[in-house]
């Protein structure tokens, strides 16, 4: 019987979920160096240091420390779970790997590669339509490993 | 008795002292766990009789069964699994990365609906022979597969407690060295005289301290680089077993996949007197207990 109200639970998250996708807070993440807009985006996705989750409706954010970076195998894919559970619909970065990429792509997450510079400008690149979406990993498995990146 | 042959750093010559150390014994049984690239077959040139695949278990999930609730992607201790919950647009799914799966079986024993079962997936092959009456097994590992200690563990399987049993490790201080050293009586380790030789071997001993194994240490290329690993040595007091110099004759006759017991029979002696010297390391160890 448990099961009862844990489904009715479910339904209700599901429908929670769509009003959040028709309203208005639209959540995107942004990989970063340091935890204020003016930090420098960081060129790896799995592995950055930071993430930046900002509302562009709001323009409010908040910075979370990447807590993945230290896995030996599996950040990549870790990272794009926090993503789809924070709920976010589109994510700035420098790099992007192939794990990562596949579980971006199942949660329907669009995913700008090439993003550099500061998280503003990264921010306004990405309201300006300036990013094209990466449709393929842009970089191999440990990408961000220390020692790999460039 | 297990006798493992490992380094911090490759290429110091583990395959080297491993084959000529068999080939100068009887009764030995030789075990390449160097998954990634065996090459002790290069040099022993064994009579392949048979050959099994190896495999790891990897889980599978019923989609049907499945609620999403993230359990197993909790439990993973190799962060090899992601799930995306279902919304009106998007029905959900798991996704598991197998080449990151050890095969613990977390996942299934601990999923709440019983959605996930595990399923076979093969990783390499284990191939048994002999020269002469040496035994010899090899372990190989699929390309592209990262996920050598399964493999390991399983050549190990065949160890045969009748035997002097000689194991070639692969190099560094990880996992994969760590399962193929691990119940070995003794375990040698190769370096050379250079900085990085004596920073890795510093690594490799720490390891073989945490293990409990006794240990001692091989100088190849003794004559050339510094004095530094055996300072080391000689302050840690850990015994220097052999030294092997930096010969020309050696270098070619590996090049040619000639052991060099087989071309230099003085050389025999020398590789009989390090295994002399591995009991008597091994046993003033085990006094000390």
């Amino acid at each position: 019987m448990p099961w009862v109200g844990w489904k009715l639970a479910v339904n209700m998250a599901k429908a929670a979920v769509v009003v959040k996708k028709e309203g208005v807070n639209m959540k995107i993440c942004i990989t970063s160096e340091g935890k204020t807009l003016d930090s420098k985006v960081d060129s790896r996705f799995g592995r950055c240091q930071n993430f930046i989750f900002f509302n562009t409706d709001t323009g409010n954010f908040e910075a979370q420390e990447n807590a993945n970076l230290q896995f030996q195998g599996g950040a990549g894919i870790q990272s794009g779970q926090l993503m789809v559970s924070k709920g976010v619909k589109a994510v700035l970065t420098g790099n992007i790997g192939p794990n990562a990429h596949q579980v971006l792509s199942a949660a329907g997450i669009s995913i700008f590669t090439e993003v550099s510079g500061t998280v503003k400008e990264a921010i306004d690149g990405y309201k300006n339509g300036k990013y094209k979406p990466a449709d393929a990993p842009s970089v191999s498995s440990k990408f961000g490993m220390p020692g790999k990146s460039i | 008795m297990i006798i493992s042959i490992a380094s911090g750093k490759g290429g110091t010559g583990k395959t080297t002292v491993a084959v000529n150390l068999a080939l100068s014994l009887k009764n030995i049984q030789l075990l390449d766990c160097d998954v990634e690239e065996p090459n002790a077959h290069l040099f022993i040139k064994p009579y392949i009789k048979d050959k099994v695949g190896a495999s790891i278990p990897v889980p599978e999930v019923d989609e049907a069964k499945c609620t999403h609730c993230g359990k197993c992607r909790d439990v993973c201790a190799y962060h090899a699994i992601a799930v995306v919950p279902g919304d009106s647009s998007n029905k959900g799914s798991v996704l598991i990365f197998t080449h990151l799966c050890h095969g613990c079986g977390a996942c299934s024993l601990l999923c709440p609906r019983g959605a996930i079962k595990e399923v076979s997936k093969k990783i390499g092959i284990i191939e048994m022979g002999e020269k002469g009456n040496m035994q010899f097994v090899q372990g190989r590992l699929n390309i592209g597969e990262t996920m050598s200690p399964p493999l390991i563990r399983q050549v190990k399987n065949y160890i045969n407690p009748t035997k002097t049993v000689i194991i070639d490790a692969p190099p560094g201080t990880s996992c994969p060295v760590i399962t193929a050293v691990k119940g070995s009586d003794f375990c040698v380790l190769v370096t050379e005289p250079t900085p990085f030789g004596l920073n890795d071997l510093i690594l490799a001993v720490e390891v073989l301290r945490k293990l409990q194994i006794p240990f001692g240490v091989v100088i190849n290329r003794s004559d050339i680089g510094d004095g530094k690993v055996e300072d080391y040595c000689r302050q840690g007091y850990i015994p220097v077993l052999m030294k092997i110099p930096f010969s020309r004759e050696i270098a070619v006759s590996y090049s040619r996949g000639t052991p060099i017991v087989e071309k230099d029979l003085s050389y025999r002696n020398k590789f009989i007197n390090l295994y002399l010297g591995i009991c008597g390391a091994k046993n003033e160890a085990n006094s000390r207990h």
